[in-house]
Formats: C-alpha cells, structure tokens, sequence
C-alpha cells in the first residue's frame, strides 16, 4: 500500500495547479457564472494544447494514453479551482462512452476532435424524474432506414447550451417491444431541439433539453442497440469518482482558507484559532478532509486499475457528499457573517458542495448500493 | 499510489492467518475471553516470539526483524481479527521495546530486550494518576535520588494490567523546583512491580471486569540503572513514544466480531415476517458503518504507511484515532439499538445473542473514546501541532 502520489503524478499536481491559478482565479471563476455561456474558448485551446482533452485517449486519436488515476490529478485541482465550463461533461460523460463502446469510424470521427479542443460534448443521462435509474429513461429512438429518430425531454444536461454533441441515451423498439437503451450521438445544431437553462445554485451550467423528432443518422449510434445501458454503467463509476476528485479538491480549499482565516481574524483581542472551539472546528475540518481523501483514492486507483469497484465507488461518493457539505458549513461558522456575503469566497465552494452533493447519486442513494455489495439483497439503484 | 498489498505482505498475512487457524484448531485459545484486549497468555506470547513477531519492527541488532510497521499493521489486524490473546506482549512490542531502544542505556537494553522479545516478561504503563489525566505533565509522585537508587512515593491510577505484569513503565517526578514548568521536572523509569512498598488494588470498570488498577508507591527504592533516558526529560520521551500508541488499528479492530455479528444478525433475524435486511433505515446504518470501517481501516494503514517513510505520525495517527474511538463506539450503539431488547443481554445470560458481545462493547464504549488520548486532547494535537494553529 502507497498513499501518497509519485513523482510524475506530483509534476502534474503542481503544474495543474499553477496553470489554474493563472488562468482561473476566482475572478474568472465569478465572471463565468455571470456568463451566459459559462465558458472560455481561449482557457479551452490552452488545456487542450496540454494534452487535458486527450488524456485517456489512445495516441492514434491524439490522446497521450494517460491512466484515470493521472486525470483524477488534473480533477481535483479543477475542483480546488472551481473551473467553470464542459472539461467534465465533454471528456468523462462524452468521451468516455465513445472510447468503449464505438467503432474504429467513430473513434476517429470524435475523438481527435476532442482532444483537439475542436469538439465540446455532454450526455443527457436523467430526465423528468431527475432519476439516474436507467429503467426511468423514456425517450424514444425510432428506427429509419437510414437511422433513427429521437423523441424525449432530458432534465439537469450540463452544458447543452454549447455543446457541439450531445449523447443521449433513449429506448428503442422491435415489434413494439423495447429493446433496450441505446446511445446516440445527436447534433445539437439540430433545429428540432429546445435547449432552455436552468436556473440552479450549481457553479455549473445545466439545462432542460427537448427532442421533437430530431434525425441522427444510423452511424451515430455508440456500439450498437440495446448497448447503451452497459455503456452508461461502465461510464458511471467514472462519472462518480470523477465528481468526488472535484470535491476533494475544493474541500481542500476551503480547510485551507478557513484555517488561514481563523489565523487572521481576531475577536476577544485574539486570533479566532486561540479559542479552543474554533481548533475542534478545524480538527474535526481536517478528520473529514483526511477520510475523504483515502476513500476516495481508494476509488481511483481501484477504478484506474480496472478492478471491480462498486461497492468503493459508491463509499467514496457516499462519504464525500456529506463530508464537504460538513466542512462548507463548518467553515462558514467560523468565517461569520462576512462568510454570508460575496465579499468572501466561501460562498462559491458551498454551492459546490450542494451540487457535488446531489449529482451522480447523494448519500442516500450510495448507501443503497453500498448495502447491496454487502449481500444485503434489495433493488438496484442503477441496472 | 498503490491499494494493494505485495505478494509479500499477501503471503505473510496467509502466514499470520495459518498459525492461528492450527492454534484455535488446537484450542489453544478461547477467543470470547479474550475480547477488548484481554487475553493475557504468556504461553501463546512466547509462541508469537518463536516466529519472530514479538519486535517485528525493531532493529535487528536488538533482536528484532527489522520489518515494516505496514507488516506489523497486517500482524496485528489478523491477531485481532481473531481475537488472539496478546496483552502479555502487546505493550512491550508497541511501547516499551521502541522507547528502551531509543532512549535507553545500553545496559538497560541487553537487560530488558531479549526478554521482551522472548516474552519472558510483561509491561504495565504507570503514568496516570488521580489529579494527572489528560494533563499528565502534572503527576505527583516523587522520585528522589538517594546513593545509587530513587526513592518513590505516590499513586499510580488506570494501571492496565497491573496486577499481573512484570513491570511498570513508570513516570515520576525527579525535580522539584515549583518555577520549572511541570514538563521539564519528569523522569521515566523501569519499576519492578514485585519490589517492597508496590501495592496494586483493582479497580473494576462498568463492564464488571477487572482491566485497571490502583497502585500504591510507598518509599519504592528503584536502583538508578533503571532511570530511562535523561532526567527531567520523561515528558519529552513519552510524548514522542505515545504517537506509537495511537497508531494502531486495535482501536478499530477490538469491536471486529460485533461487526461481524452485527451483519450476520440482520442478514438472519426476521421481525413483522420481514428480514431486517429489508428495512431502509437498517440498510442506511449498516452501510454508514460499513463506509467509516473501510476509511478507519485505510487510515490506519496510512499510519503505518507514513511510519515507514521515516516519519512521526503525529498527526496522522491522532486523525485515525479520533475517527476509529468515535467509530466503535457508534457500532456499538447501532449493534445494540438494532437487536432490540435482545441488545441488553449481556455475557453468560440465556438468550443473549452471539453470547451479548453487542451489549458488552456498549459498555466498554465510553471508554474507546477516552483511553489513550481524549478525543478532546487528540484534536487538540491535531489543531496545533498538526496545523500549527496559532493561538496570540
């Protein structure tokens, strides 16, 4: 057993880090939930000219062939500084899937492009329900001689606003009988599709998407039909570490700033850190920090290695999702009012913390899968 | 990074597990007597020390194997796993070998070591008293030099094991100059518990068992040979030792078969025709604990990990023992709470499930989070030696 990072993965922690806080302080970070689009294309062409795009792709599609474990680096440092825009949504939920489950066509049709920084991407993975569950996915691909055509309404897609593709999982039919989810790769120029934005105390953009009989084309189906529910469960683990990375980044942060400010605050003619209360604040801030970090390095490593991990997938996600909520709140406690304000930085990373939260399964919903890898035999949260 | 074991570490823990498979074959041991490290047995220690896993850790020029702290991590996750009886050596392996090795004579080291290693004698620590809890460096008891030994008075509180160990650890006071903080005045020493004017008298816990006892200093003469390391500097070396005691995974392996029990209990006990396995509340708790064994495990074994970097784990293991006492003692509740009434059966009573190892552990319980370090002092150390807080 190892715990801490070689020299290679440090190389690229630090250099993440520098080239992040050059290029999004939390100014940037402030302008981009302003903005509409939420995104830098010039921030963009830099990560990809770094090779961030194309990290788990092969060479031949203009990838480095890095491991997960190397992007989970650049993933906790994005979390630690809050980068706005679709690296998550284009690279884990749009290339991910294409890299699995696609053909050599496919592969060389998009994930160049990505790498490139030439192609943004999303997936239209929950719908009304706001469920993960794929059973809940109701969206209809018709099938035409020529390819389908897709009917549904996806709820909570990041980024579809500029998202050059969007994967969406729908149902298709044979005699009337579904066949199973299938993903496709639908254009989102198409004029039949209604993009309206979400209104949502996430840093991230989110939106509410309308198919009306959009037409995609036979070769943009990932793999072949009835595939797309194997396809979004060998994305998923991924999807889920990937977001506790960001977590674990920007909890990182916070115990830092928070320690920092209790240092510098002084009420009573003290620093606010001589008051043995605020030291068990920071102690019990530092505990959750350091639980969160092990099980979810646990879960990378596990998923980067290509062993079953599940049940330390789920762990990671059920811990983290309480854990930074924990800190963000502790935090403000000890920050004050001043902590309630836009003066202060904190209020970012506790939005964070309830989005984190509340995306790709809370708690709650982990803890189900987690007591189900423990032969404790109940529904399957995600078939 | 790396979350596996080496082929290594995998064969030696096949090892560990082997040996005490033949011994519980042989019923060598009997593992419900020996629940929250009470099993006292010299003779299964002295088998332990013919493998080589008394000092595992220690150097091999005294005697040790000179093996990792993540290999002692696997031994002593297996011994407990188990339910060995290893209190005859467990304080002297931990504690008392790496300090005498650290601070000790020579003398005192060809003296003691090969004995302890041999599990020929056994170890209580002497450092509590009835006004010096959490703040140790305030202990009464005199040590004063007279010709070639100390004289000791005082009394001694919390003594684990004292009234069956060999010796004590004992810390005293060997300077009595009141402007001198309280931390520089103390001294360690070895303490024959057999010598004239030692008297140990039990003291029984809430769970009716006799662990800790009073002990009794009365004109005590310990030859001067036995002062450990320098004068005046036993606050200094215990500080530095105890990081050793608050690095282990026994904290969150003591309480391993309620665990166990508990998950066999609601995989098998039906209440209203429906297995507890089937209700949502019961799957949710069993999951948290299920999630903060496996960081508790990890934890510790980033402990062991840090040690074997060549560094002091001060704040990790303070970290991991806070996080793993708070643990126990929620799985404790939680195993109580959810066999119901059947929870409060104790030890020996009839009906009594898995013979009321549940309602045991709750007894223990406030006790995890108190033993060796406060939570309250361990998050103290946390906020400043660990985060270096400052406090003007």
């Amino acid at each position: 057993m190892e715990f801490g990072l070689n020299q290679e993965q440090t190389i690229l922690k630090n250099e993440t880090r520098r080239f992040l806080k050059n290029e999004c302080p939390i100014d940037f970070v402030k302008e981009m939930i302003e903005d509409e689009k939420g995104h830098s294309p010039p921030l963009w062409k830099k990560m990809a000219e770094l090779g961030w795009m194309g990290l788990l792709f092969e060479e031949k599609y203009g990838g480095i062939g890095g491991t997960f474990l190397d992007l989970s680096i650049i993933l906790e440092e994005m979390g630690r500084a809050l980068l706005p825009g679709p690296f998550f949504s284009t690279v884990i939920l749009g290339g991910v899937p294409i890299t699995q489950g696609g053909d050599e066509e496919l592969k060389q049709r998009f994930l160049p492009g990505i790498a490139k920084g030439d192609i943004i991407m999303t997936m239209a993975l929950t719908e009304m329900e706001g469920s993960y569950a794929i059973d809940e996915i109701k969206s209809i691909g018709e099938p035409r001689s020529d390819g389908y055509v897709l009917r549904g309404r996806k709820m909570f897609v990041p980024y579809a606003h500029i998202a050059d593709y969007i994967i969406c999982p729908a149902r298709t039919y044979q005699q009337g009988h579904s066949n199973g989810i299938s993903l496709f790769i639908v254009d989102a120029k198409s004029e039949t599709m209604n993009i309206i934005p979400l209104i949502s105390l996430d840093l991230q953009k989110q939106f509410d998407v309308t198919f009306t009989d959009v037409y995609v084309p036979q070769n943009n189906l990932i793999g072949e039909e009835k595939q797309g529910g194997k396809l979004i469960q060998n994305v998923w683990p991924i999807a889920v570490v990937g977001r506790c990375c960001e977590m674990l980044g920007a909890m990182q942060r916070v115990f830092e700033m928070t320690v920092d400010y209790a240092q510098k605050r002084r009420q009573f003619g003290r620093p606010l850190s001589a008051f043995q209360v605020i030291q068990h604040y920071c102690a019990d801030m530092a505990i959750d920090l350091e639980c969160s970090k092990v099980i979810t390095h646990q879960a990378v490593w596990r998923v980067s290695n290509g062993h079953p991990s599940t049940k330390e997938v789920a762990m990671a996600k059920a811990w983290s999702s309480d854990a930074f909520k924990k800190i963000a709140t502790t935090a403000h406690q000890i920050y004050g009012a001043i902590g309630f304000t836009k003066d202060q930085d904190l209020y970012l990373y506790f939005r964070f913390a309830k989005a984190g939260e509340i995306t790709f399964g809370d708690t709650n919903f982990h803890k189900e899968v987690v007591a189900r890898e423990m032969d404790l035999q109940g529904v399957k949260a995600l078939r | 990074m790396d979350f596996d074991f080496t082929d290594e570490q995998k064969r030696f823990r096949e090892e560990v597990q082997d040996f005490l498979k033949s011994e519980l074959e042989q019923g060598s041991f009997d593992p419900r007597q020996n629940s929250m490290g009470r099993g006292f047995s010299q003779e299964f220690s002295r088998k332990m020390a013919r493998k080589g896993w008394i000092g595992l850790t220690w150097p091999k020029e005294y005697g040790g194997q000179g093996r990792s702290y993540m290999d002692r991590l696997i031994l002593m996750e297996e011994m407990l796993r188990a339910q060995a009886p290893i209190a005859f050596h467990f304080l002297t392996d931990r504690q008392v070998g790496p300090a005498l090795i650290h601070f000790g004579s020579e003398e005192l080291k060809r003296e003691f070591l090969p004995r302890i290693i041999e599990a020929e004698i056994s170890f209580c620590l002497c450092f509590s008293e009835p006004d010096a809890g959490s703040d140790l460096a305030s202990v009464r008891t005199t040590a004063v030099e007279e010709g070639d030994y100390y004289l000791v008075n005082g009394q001694k509180l919390w003594t684990s094991m004292g009234h069956r160990a060999d010796y004590g650890w004992l810390l005293a006071k060997t300077n009595p100059d009141s402007n001198l903080p309280d931390h520089k005045t103390l001294s360690e020493f070895i303490l024959d518990m057999k010598a004239p004017g030692v008297t140990v008298q039990p003291l029984i816990n809430i769970a009716e068992v006799h662990s800790f006892n009073e002990v009794f200093l009365d004109d005590v003469r310990i030859p001067k040979k036995y002062l450990v390391g320098k004068q005046d500097k036993g606050f200094d070396q215990i500080m530095e030792q105890v990081v050793y005691e608050r690095a282990g995974i026994e904290r969150l392996m003591q309480n391993y078969t309620v665990r166990e029990h508990l998950l066999e209990y609601v995989k098998t006990t039906k209440k209203n025709g429906k297995y507890l396995w089937e209700d949502p509340t019961i799957r949710n708790v069993i999951s948290t604990l299920e999630t903060e064994f496996n960081i508790g495990r990890l934890l510790c074994y980033s402990v062991a990990w840090t040690i074997d970097q060549g560094k002091v784990p001060n704040y990790e293991a303070s970290v991991c023992k806070v996080f793993c006492t708070q643990y126990e003692k929620r799985l404790s509740d939680i195993a109580t709470q959810i066999m119901g009434l059947y929870g409060q059966l104790l030890p020996g009573s009839k009906w009594a499930p898995y013979d009321g190892v549940a309602a045991e552990s709750y007894l223990w319980s406030p006790s995890y989070t108190l033993q060796g370090g406060t939570v309250e002092i361990l998050k103290n150390i946390i906020a400043l030696r660990g985060l270096k807080l400052q406090t003007k």
